[in-house]
């Protein structure tokens, strides 16, 4: 089948672990805003490099060295490439989205932070962006500020400016809800955060692997990924911060690498990015991610984008006709996800049925539990789509649900 | 339907979820706890009213999923007129029952409870069926904080 230009029947024979059954039915992954699946092409470039060139980097004077330190910079290029950063020393290599927020929280806001001041979020993020920021105010003596969310999953912007006081230090904000698809207007903000004179660090771990993020269109100031949802490695993940903003920057975590030179009273230390990439990297991790955005770039993101917009149109169409489904979130532009509830039937019971039938979807708060509140639920049931799946798996989905609702009769 | 899943939610057990007993208040209570699941999101309260070592009320509220409301339902049933005792006696035996399965556990002491035995096929589920039997046991301990599954 083909949506927009994308061949998907072609993409899934890329994706091995597509291929199988699971309880005895052929598996259908509607949960990629929790983990992405990997193409054989990023499986290969892992085991390409620890088959010949793992080494350490930056350190050796070795052949294997330094071709492990040029596969490692090669990645941080593609990642620049990816987000149309400047500079490749404006990508930070970390474990991915929740550490990324974490470093800017425990440096920049650290240091920009005091008593008294104000840091913004929204009530559409997860706790990745509420936490960090939680724990920044409490050490800081700093108050956390909300911009609130509509009924339908939108910010609501009318009291946007009188959020940004003159206290506030930051404003953190999602690209695209995971719990409920919004795509927030990351521009408009950015424009009106710094017309005040705020930073913005935007968390883009659900826009990146449905949409092209241009960080210079956007001119936030700092954008956050993981690499697992962008279907490559677990535990790599990319920072991009404005070249003066990191260089402004108070070191992260201390260690080898981070530093120019070390004597016993003092450490000079090292340039950005390498400053806040204290010890051994995961080299590895970096190839794979490289190699899963070559793979999104093969395919073209915008016949990926559009892939998204057709597939998810089908999906709520599909889910709204199951009696007794009600969809949430109904913001102006949405991406990736569908989260429902069921009348009387709780998401958890929901998921367990499904996952016999096969089908693999998310059910809970999506860690996004001060959202949940918002809409008066403890917990949906979410299917969220990706590159590789098919009309087919929305379809399984919706038998799914009329089995879920023959148990609850 | 797979027998798992007709074994998981059998009659009593979907009854139970959507018609909860002794879901309400306890008048009077002395002994309160809250349970929390972070899985799912899933909260309830348990309170008792325990007389000379006996528990003559219990009630829970909150929210969960058929198999969590089950479990909490068909627990209030159970451990009333119980003594404390009893009560973490029961408590020991469901959650052998939910984890290991039927074979392991004298279910004639467990009566209509041995409808949790479908949980032990579904590991992820084991918490949903458990989290009132912990919050039970926190509140004849008195337990000072919120339970959690995790």
């Amino acid at each position: 089948m083909s949506t927009s230009g994308l061949d998907v029947a072609r993409v899934r024979a890329d994706f091995p672990i597509l291929h199988q059954e699971v309880r005895g039915r052929p598996l259908v992954y509607l949960d990629s805003a929790a983990s992405g699946q990997k193409p054989q092409a990023v499986l290969d470039a892992i085991a390409h490099f620890y088959t010949h060139d793992n080494a350490n980097v930056h350190r050796g004077v070795h052949l294997l060295s330094e071709r492990a330190t040029e596969a490692f910079e090669g990645a941080r290029e593609k990642v620049r490439r990816f987000l149309n950063a400047r500079e490749a020393q404006e990508i930070v290599f970390v474990r991915g989205t929740t550490e990324a927020i974490n470093l800017v929280a425990q440096t920049f806001g650290r240091k920009h932070v005091g008593p008294g001041d104000e840091v913004l979020i929204t009530e559409l993020e997860h706790h990745a962006n509420i936490v960090p920021w939680q724990m920044l105010c409490e050490q800081q003596g700093a108050q956390l500020k909300y911009v609130p969310v509509d009924a339908h999953g939108d910010l609501v912007l009318e009291g946007l400016d009188a959020l940004l006081t003159p206290r506030t230090r930051i404003l953190a904000l999602t690209h695209v809800s995971n719990a409920l698809g919004t795509v927030v207007p990351v521009k408009e903000l950015v424009r009106r955060a710094h017309a005040k004179g705020v930073p913005v660090l935007v968390d883009g771990a659900q826009a990146v692997t449905h949409f092209p993020v241009d960080v210079q269109a956007l001119d936030c100031d700092f954008y956050a990924f993981s690499g697992h949802k962008l279907f490559g490695p677990m535990g790599i993940g990319a920072l991009y911060g404005k070249k003066a903003l990191l260089e402004a920057m108070p070191p992260y975590q201390g260690g080898g690498d981070m530093i120019l030179s070390v004597t016993m009273e003092k450490t000079v230390y090292n340039r950005i990015p390498h400053r806040f990439e204290a010890g051994t990297p995961d080299v590895a991790g970096a190839v794979g991610l490289g190699a899963a955005i070559d793979y999104l770039e093969g395919l073209g993101r915008e016949a990926i984008a559009a892939h998204d917009q057709a597939l998810l149109a089908y999906a709520e169409g599909a889910l709204g006709g199951v009696p007794g489904v009600r969809l949430l979130g109904h913001g102006r532009e949405r991406s990736g996800v569908v989260s429902f509830v069921m009348q009387d039937i709780h998401p958890h019971d929901i998921g367990t049925i499904l996952d016999r039938e096969g089908v693999a979807i998310r059910t809970g708060h999506h860690c996004a539990q001060p959202l949940m509140k918002c809409f008066g639920v403890a917990a949906t049931a979410r299917a969220s789509l990706a590159l590789y799946n098919t009309r087919e798996d929305v379809d399984a989905l919706v038998a799914g649900l009329h089995k879920v609702r023959e148990v609850f009769a | 339907m797979s027998s798992e899943l007709r074994d998981l939610y059998q009659e009593v057990v979907l009854d139970h979820g959507k018609r909860p007993r002794n879901f309400r208040a306890v008048e009077g209570a002395n002994h309160r706890a809250e349970g929390f699941n972070p899985l799912c999101g899933d909260q309830l309260t348990v309170a008792l009213k325990v007389e000379e070592g006996v528990i003559r009320d219990i009630g829970f509220q909150g929210q969960g999923c058929a198999i969590s409301r089950a479990s909490a339902s068909l627990m209030t049933g159970a451990v009333k007129d119980k003594t404390c005792e009893e009560a973490e006696l029961l408590f020991a035996r469901v959650h052998q029952l939910v984890t290991e399965g039927p074979a392991e556990v004298d279910t004639e002491a467990l009566g209509k409870l041995t409808v949790l035995s479908g949980v032990s096929e579904f590991p992820a589920r084991v918490k949903c069926a458990s989290l009132a039997w912990h919050t039970l046991r926190a509140a004849l301990h008195g337990a000072p904080e919120p339970v959690s599954t995790e």
